[in-house]
């Protein structure tokens, strides 16, 4: 039996290569709790698979999200990846109609030049080595890209590129040497059998001009061989293991299994979807304040190579812009929060000392929140507007309530963060409201996600007050001045709050329309999430947000957060206002008319009666 | 005879004309308002001895009548330029300058008490600044909370703005803590029923008769000091103030009703400083005042030649310090202007 | 060493002598706006923990500075992170950072004996 022995490192690789993805997929799934397997089954034979096959294409292949983002970044993965499968693809179909046949060997078409030889031996005989030629030039363009990234990544519009493990490198090496030296092989085969078209064939004429090709062109097919099974090798340990993860993960996120608070298989999943693409580096605002190391995709890397270190998990703002433009959907914010359980996992206390609190009853309960007490005149505002309203509330925290627990969330403790939520849990739900009205975001977001308030409403005040303005309990009042709004992280990219406060917003001022707003807005840089940063860091993460507002000239900025609102106005000149602000001083403008008409009413009646 | 343009009338630019046309040179002195004595004009007492301002100021308006110096009231500088190694100033109403040396003498800014939001000012009723109860004071007005009823308890708070890195002002203004024993004597002799605190972090009482009017202020006057920042106030629906604290020195935190809440607001590079700096090209300090050449042998030296500087628009002073500094300004000044003809 | 963040004995005086300074070290050198602190009592004023029970985050700071260590572990786990004193500390002190340290320290030092050595601290610590 003939055996192509210069196949065999390709065959080796591809083989190893099955099996331990393939073990690897099936621990993984194992690894999932047992509510998502139930998904993974009763989704598997539904039309998410259609969906997710689509995706993988979309995405996997053609790298759209990637493209949309960074065009030239985009093309060169498009290039490789997509370039890739198309060569496979083609080469399959041409070797389809040379044999005329299904049965072939399994390597032909990979190396299918070295087997076929000359024009005439093949229908559409200019066609498909045309088309192939055409493949391999747009996948080498790629290449050339990805060297040139590596040196200048400048030019990709991007300032920084990852940085490499020895693992790494042998796969990358080998990668790029796959498509060069298949370019070679081709070209000298087509010196010598004149199968190829205007790529490699003009290379292979000019070879055959100078070099002894029939004894070349076996050892250049061995050495494209070796680099495929090096490259198929080396791709479990390396980061092109996100090649196959992805497709993996694609298929999971759209069965419907989400990233849990306690680890699980499904985090690993999402660890090795991390194509290292680099764009959640530049996105990062951190960079403003040269903290340059602690960015999702090292941190990703850590945890596959086991060496997180506290000074770069608990540095990140947990801003979700990252998550934000991920191309490959990596949920990198609950990812870093689940590490973050993790490593706290020893000291969470017990807040033995939570008392019952005092229960009222109230139709609408108002908690301020920490951060509210230090801006009282978000506090006033509401409570004034809450009474004009004729609201019956109860303003929970108003002296004294334990915090709603995000902050410790966030900061890993989250059985911790249970003693204070089933505290605080028990109040409202007991005291028979309707709806609970926040004014802070990180608030917002807790208790929205992890409280079990069973019917109890709950509503950041600008969704309440834009419902108070469209039942005409409160009537916005237009005053000519332009704003802009700034999106905080937890209540926009956290919350998906984006429309309410825009809404309400627009009834009182002109908005300014800006760039970087809604999903792309600015984090101020007073996140609680990062633990670690300082205060002069976060002054410049603040500054960088402020001079691109200050570019458009606004009168004055405004906010939903009173994080935000105080971050921003730290010894600043420009105006910060909350909207609650911006509609009780209407609401206190209003009441002083309704007086005033009042009064003279009362006046006009007494000259009546005199 | 060479000219000289100082900008400024307050204290130390008053002092520093009549010193320079004292020793012979031409001065114009610029000023932006309608009158002289700048932020003195605002105070009713001094410290340490409360005098009253208006003596400063009587004295000062003596050295405008004997001296022999210009003064361009509601005139401000407008544009700043260069020309042949001469600073050529133009002001607002068209005139053009080209003095041989200039003094600036421009004065502080004060801490808008708005941005520590916290505290309340402008949000609640019976807060207000030092600088608010020295008007209340000037014009004689019955010290009452808006409600009109008379303060049983007033809080005194230090570092308004100073001290502070979420205020932006790092620098300690040096005078505040003399003006909180100050005011809280005064207070005491209007309302002597009142009690009276002063919320501090440390008492800087390093100037001449300082300690002695703090000693003062516990042994006769009644007035209490608490170590121990205020973190936030609040308010009740009496319009009082909840002061929230600690009382650090027995260690546990403390909560206080108030009706009245007083900020010891800091001083800060003022608007017109910043703006002069920006057309002179000066240099300032991490604080925001103007950087002297040298902190300790040449203090009213500016990073740029022919430009002097006086007065608080280098550094927090006491109207003594700058009275002393206005002096030696224009010492400097007139060695500078020697020395040019000497070349 | 069975005592590192277990009793408070109160009638000690501070014996510089008996100095700990392990934890003081390791908060530190991960936390070096620590060393500005100038005791104001803002954070503990404004702490929210402080508005519910007897916590004082001032006061804790200190007698870490002294290598008072007795009785930190029940006292650090009032605090609830919720970040209000590092909004009033004026000296921008990352408090928060503080106390995750503390925590981590206690555990981290609690399995090694206690040498009892003075250890000498660099005169810009203070």
């Amino acid at each position: 039996m003939h055996i192509d022995y210069f196949a065999l490192p390709f065959k080796i690789g591809l083989a190893y290569l099955f099996v331990i993805v393939a073990v690897r997929f099936v621990r993984l799934i194992l690894g999932l709790s047992r509510i998502d397997k139930i998904r993974i089954w009763k989704s598997v034979l539904t039309n998410k698979s259609l969906i997710s096959i689509r995706e993988a294409f979309m995405e996997g292949l053609l790298h759209r999200k990637i493209f949309r983002i960074n065009p030239v970044l985009g093309y060169m993965h498009m290039s490789l990846a997509f370039g890739w499968f198309l060569l496979i693809f083609v080469g399959h179909i041409e070797t389809i109609v040379h044999t005329k046949s299904m049965a072939f060997p399994f390597h032909m078409p990979i190396f299918y030049r070295y087997f076929v030889g000359g024009n005439n031996q093949v229908y559409l005989s200019g066609f498909f080595p045309f088309m192939m030629d055409l493949i391999l030039l747009f996948v080498l363009s790629g290449v050339a890209l990805a060297l040139l990234k590596r040196i200048r990544s400048r030019y990709f519009g991007m300032k920084k590129t990852t940085s490499l493990k020895s693992g790494d490198r042998i796969a990358l090496i080998s990668l790029w040497l796959i498509f060069p030296l298949r370019f070679i092989a081709e070209s000298f085969s087509a010196g010598i059998y004149y199968n190829g078209s205007f790529f490699t064939q003009t290379a292979g004429n000019f070879f055959r001009s100078f070099l002894p090709l029939e004894q070349l062109q076996l050892p250049l097919w061995w050495a494209y061989s070796i680099s495929l099974g090096l490259f198929f090798i080396a791709l479990p340990n390396s980061r092109y293991m996100h090649i196959p993860a992805e497709i993996l993960f694609i298929f999971l996120r759209n069965f419907g299994i989400r990233l849990k608070k306690r680890y699980n298989t499904y985090s690993l999943v999402q660890v090795y979807s991390c194509s290292r693409c680099g764009i959640c580096l530049d996105t990062c605002q951190l960079n403003d304040a040269n903290i340059k190391n602690t960015q999702s995709v090292y941190v990703l890397k850590n945890i596959r190579n086991n060496n997180l270190t506290d000074e770069t998990l608990f540095n990140c703002l947990l801003c979700g812009r990252c998550q934000q433009v991920c191309p490959v959907g990596i949920e990198t914010n609950d990812l870093r929060i689940t590490q973050r359980i993790e490593s706290t996992r020893q000291y969470n206390s017990s807040y033995e000392y939570l008392k019952e609190g005092e229960i009222r009853n109230a139709d609408v309960i108002y908690f301020a929140g920490c951060m509210t007490h230090l801006t009282p005149s978000i506090k006033k505002s509401m409570v004034d507007i809450l009474s004009y309203a004729g609201i019956n509330y109860w303003f929970m925290d108003e002296e004294k309530a334990p915090c709603c627990g995000r902050p410790l969330m966030q900061a890993g403790q989250f059985d911790a963060a249970q003693k204070l939520i089933s505290n605080n849990q028990q109040l409202i739900i007991l005291s028979g409201a309707k709806q609970l009205v926040v004014s802070c975001p990180i608030c917002y977001k807790v208790f929205k996600e992890d409280y079990v308030l069973h019917d109890v409403e709950v509503k950041h005040h600008s969704e309440f007050l834009l419902e108070l303005a469209e039942k005409n309990i409160i009537k916005p009042v237009r005053i000519p001045k332009r704003v802009i709004y700034h999106d905080p992280c937890e209540l926009g990219r956290g919350s998906g709050i984006y429309e309410e406060p825009r809404e309400l917003l627009g009834r009182y001022v002109d908005l300014i329309k800006i760039k970087n707003e809604r999903e792309d807005s600015f984090c101020c840089g007073g996140s609680l999430a990062n633990i670690k940063i300082q205060m002069h860091e976060r002054d410049k993460i603040r500054d960088r947000a402020l001079d691109e507002y200050m570019k458009y000239n606004p009168d004055f900025l405004v906010t939903s957060c009173p994080l935000c609102k105080k971050t921003f106005s730290k010894g600043l000149d420009i105006q910060v206002h909350d909207i609650v602000e911006i509609v009780a001083e209407s609401v206190s403008a209003e009441r002083k008319q309704a007086r005033h008409v009042q009064k003279k009413q009362e006046v006009s009646l007494q000259t009546e009666l005199i | 005879m060479d000219t000289v343009v100082v900008i400024g009338a307050g204290v130390a630019g008053v002092e520093a004309a009549s010193q320079l046309s004292g020793f012979g040179h031409e001065v114009i002195l610029v000023e932006k308002n309608s009158y002289i004595g700048g932020k003195l004009a605002k105070w009713d007492h001094l410290f340490p001895s409360l005098r009253p301002a208006s003596e400063i100021l009587t004295s000062m308006e003596e050295k405008i009548k004997q001296g022999s110096f210009k003064i361009l009231k509601n005139t401000e500088i407008t544009d700043i330029s260069r020309r042949n190694g001469r600073w050529i100033l133009k002001t607002g109403k068209g005139i053009s300058l080209e003095p041989d040396a200039v003094v600036i003498a421009s004065g502080f800014g004060l801490f808008d008490a708005k941005r520590k939001e916290e505290y309340g000012y402008n949000i609640y009723n019976n807060v207000i600044t030092s600088v608010d109860l020295e008007d209340k004071l000037k014009k004689g007005e019955k010290i009452r909370m808006t409600n009109g009823k008379t303060p049983r308890r007033i809080a005194f708070i230090h570092c308004v703005g100073s001290r502070d890195e979420k205020s932006g002002n790092h620098h300690c203004s040096k005078v505040c803590c003399i003006t909180g024993v100050k005011q809280a004597i005064e207070l005491r002799n209007l309302l002597p029923q009142a009690e009276i605190f002063c919320f501090y972090m440390d008492l800087r009482m390093y100037g001449k008769d300082f300690e002695e009017l703090y000693r003062e202020a516990q042994e006769n006057y009644d007035v209490q000091f608490i170590r121990g920042r205020l973190s936030e106030a609040s308010e009740n629906m009496d319009e009082s103030l909840l002061i929230k604290a600690e009382d650090t020195l027995s260690g546990r935190p403390l909560k206080m009703n108030v009706d009245l809440m007083i900020l010891l607001i800091g001083m800060e590079a003022g608007e017109d400083t910043i703006n002069l700096c920006k057309g002179f090209k000066l240099e300032r300090d991490r604080s925001g005042f103007i950087k002297p050449k040298d902190i300790h042998i040449m203090r009213n030296f500016s990073s740029q030649e022919g430009v002097f500087l006086a007065g608080t628009c280098t550094c927090p002073m006491t109207i003594g310090d700058s009275i002393d500094n206005a002096r030696a300004a224009a010492i400097e000044v007139h060695n500078y202007l020697k020395n040019k003809h000497l070349r | 060493m069975s005592k590192f963040g277990f009793s408070i004995q109160e009638t000690r005086t501070i014996d510089f002598e008996q100095f700990d300074g392990r934890l003081l070290k390791y908060v530190l050198e991960h936390e070096p706006s620590f060393r500005v602190c100038l005791s104001c009592g803002g954070c503990t004023a404004t702490c929210s923990a402080g508005n519910l029970i007897d916590f004082n985050v001032r006061k804790m700071n200190i007698l870490i500075r002294r290598g008072e260590t007795e009785g930190l572990e029940k006292e650090i786990n009032k605090c609830m992170l919720c970040g209000k004193c590092m909004l009033v500390c004026p000296r921008g002190i990352n408090i928060r950072n503080v106390v995750m340290l503390i925590k981590k320290g206690i555990v981290k030092f609690r399995t090694i004996e206690e040498p009892h050595e003075k250890l000498k601290l660099k005169c810009h610590a203070y």
